[in-house]
């Protein structure tokens, strides 16, 4: 049973990477960056290492994304 | 260089790299298998050494609360890095938007926006605080809820405005929450050196294993660290929105 849920996580984890680098676009990339960082979450946890995991929740979900949207923001304000 | 050269050179590192990895990467422990007999060790010793039921957190806030000082310090660099690369340049200047239309009306945010913003916000700080008062008992600790904690007052950005949330960041406070936070560290391992021990010694009382306050200096560098990292985080997120909302190239 673990075995399947840690095989499922591994999944996700190559998929969603390859999907963060095949995004060419920085907006989508860092939603797409985020259901990556959630499935890196979740393999962590299906391997038991809940501190690693709550982690990498508040970086991926709370930081990253974060910084990302309000560079993009800035970047796009110098344009117009 | 030649690009025949390059491509020789090239050939030669990725082979090294390639053997050193390789070999490296065939020592390690296989997928999912035994623990190691360091982790065995501190699964056995940390809950009865040090009182505390989250084995990670006595190994990160004790047995190497050196490295978490100076992962801390990263922290406290790159926070002050960001401060001083994000100021306002002499071809800029700080400026609240204007209102170029003050008669058209703003729709205000829709009561659901506004709700959720008011019981996402309250809950997160809740989940903060319990993140950080329960890193001796639970996964989690000072960074993770500290983090939870700054993401507060990005929801209260997004349900409401800009003028909102720079009321509840007043600069002096967070400054001096990422200082004293980060010094709180190392005065917490000199009392280590106060009791005659080395520095970063577990010397306060341990407590019952299983009770909030037990682990001894654990969840007090827990505390200190959530307050060094909820700041430098805010800190963090409002220089990024001044740059977007506030700081405007000057007009010549």
């Amino acid at each position: 049973m673990s075995e399947a849920v840690i095989a499922v996580a591994l999944v996700w984890v190559a998929a969603s990477g390859t999907a963060v680098v095949l995004t060419r676009d920085p907006l989508r990339q860092a939603f797409v960056a985020g259901f990556f960082g959630l499935g890196l979450a979740f393999l962590y946890l299906s391997l038991q290492a809940g501190d690693v995991a709550l982690s990498q929740i508040v970086v991926g979900a709370i930081a990253l994304p974060l910084i990302v949207l309000l560079s993009l923001a800035k970047v796009r304000k110098g344009r117009e | 260089m030649s690009r025949r050269a390059r491509l020789v050179l090239f050939t030669a590192a990725a082979a090294a790299l390639a053997v050193t990895l390789g070999a490296g990467l065939a020592g390690l422990p296989s997928f999912g298998g035994q623990i190691t007999s360091y982790a065995r060790i501190l699964n056995e010793l940390a809950p009865r050494q040090r009182h505390v039921t989250d084995v990670v957190s006595a190994i990160t806030f004790d047995y190497r609360g050196i490295d978490t000082l100076f992962e801390e310090f990263i922290l406290l660099g790159a926070v002050a890095g960001i401060s001083v690369l994000l100021r306002p340049l002499s071809d800029e200047t700080r400026q609240l938007p204007q209102d170029k239309a003050p008669d058209r009306t703003i729709p205000p945010p829709s009561p659901a926006v506004w709700l959720l913003a008011v019981l996402l916000s309250s809950l997160l700080v809740l989940t903060g605080l319990e993140t950080i008062t329960h890193g001796t008992l639970t996964p989690g600790g000072g960074f993770q809820g500290g983090v939870i904690l700054a993401s507060a007052i990005y929801v209260v950005f997004l349900g409401t405005n800009y003028a909102t949330v720079e009321r509840f960041q007043p600069a002096p406070l967070l400054e001096a929450s990422d200082g004293v936070g980060a010094s709180g560290y190392v005065f917490i391992g000199l009392l280590g050196l106060l009791a005659g021990a080395s520095f970063l010694s577990n010397v306060v009382g341990l407590g019952v294993t299983g009770n909030p306050i037990s682990g001894g200096t654990i969840p007090l560098l827990n505390l200190v660290v959530g307050v060094e990292v909820a700041g430098g985080f805010v800190i963090l997120a409002s220089e990024f929105l001044d740059q977007t909302a506030v700081i405007r190239t000057r007009r010549r």
